[in-house]
């Protein structure tokens, strides 16, 4: 029978709530059933998408929070994270990997999470901001 | 857990020890880059950053060891890294960053590559 569960949150835009979070999605991750390995990825996946909206999409600002929410269903984790920021177009983010940019000091937290994770997305949040789709699929054997 | 930093020096080559996270948010990137200003007003030129205790780096924590890097070549001195756990070994090869820094397993091997 499938087992589903989901969890809301609505943060302030610090950097205790970026610790918050990873900690949630990695103890949700291990209860799934995904390795050490997996657990890691997904809490380095969440914790840069997280970094994201709380710097560059809400500025820190005590006025602007940050919308997460994971669905655990059958062991995949579908997480989404909103910021309340002007947003941005991904394409518009310089390739870090490219060798032009490899020695600049920031710009590698997309790369990470779609490295790190099944399935990302990034689109304009409702009603403002950009929010990010994050899913780690159930694992092998589920 | 925040990052330690501790400096060593064999055969003239400054060794940083490393320890615990280095992650947007809490004072490593302070420490981090505190110490290599300290190191290179002092001199030195060949730093090798050991990261067998460092348990856990993001982007911000890459960008400070690119920041090491830069910071340390703009003044006519090298940086290599030792002990690259697999989880930082991992990210290293997602970035490509493993194409700016030497990285070695043995610390005198490690040594003797600055001479």
């Amino acid at each position: 029978m499938a087992e589903s569960r989901s969890i809301e949150l609505t943060l302030e835009s610090k950097t205790d709530s970026i610790d918050a979070v990873e900690l949630v999605v990695q103890g949700l991750a291990r209860q799934s059933g995904h390795d050490e390995d997996a657990v890691d990825h997904l809490g380095m996946a969440v914790r840069e998408s997280m970094a994201n909206a709380v710097t560059h999409g809400n500025g820190y600002s005590r006025n602007k929070s940050v919308h997460f929410s994971v669905v655990q269903s059958d062991g995949a984790l579908t997480i989404k994270i909103r910021d309340e920021g002007e947003g941005f177009d991904a394409d518009d983010i310089p390739d870090p990997t490219a060798q032009e940019n490899l020695l600049k000091t920031s710009g590698r937290g997309l790369l990470l999470m779609r490295a790190l994770v099944d399935e990302f997305n990034v689109q304009r949040g409702e009603p403002r901001g950009t929010e990010v789709t994050l899913v780690k699929n159930a694992p092998a054997g589920e | 857990m925040s990052l330690n930093v501790a400096t060593r020096e064999v055969d003239g080559v400054t060794i940083l020890d490393l320890g615990g996270r280095i992650t947007l948010g809490d004072t490593s990137s302070g420490k981090l880059r505190e110490t290599v200003r300290e190191i290179l007003a002092g001199g030195t030129k060949k730093i090798l950053v050991n990261l067998g205790d460092v348990s856990y780096i993001d982007s911000s924590g890459l960008g400070e060891l690119v920041s090491t890097y830069t910071t340390a070549s703009n003044q006519g001195a090298s940086v290599k890294l030792l002990n690259v756990q697999k989880k930082v070994q991992d990210l290293l090869q997602i970035t490509k960053l493993y194409t700016v820094f030497d990285s070695f397993d043995n610390e005198a091997d490690a040594v003797l590559s600055f001479s």
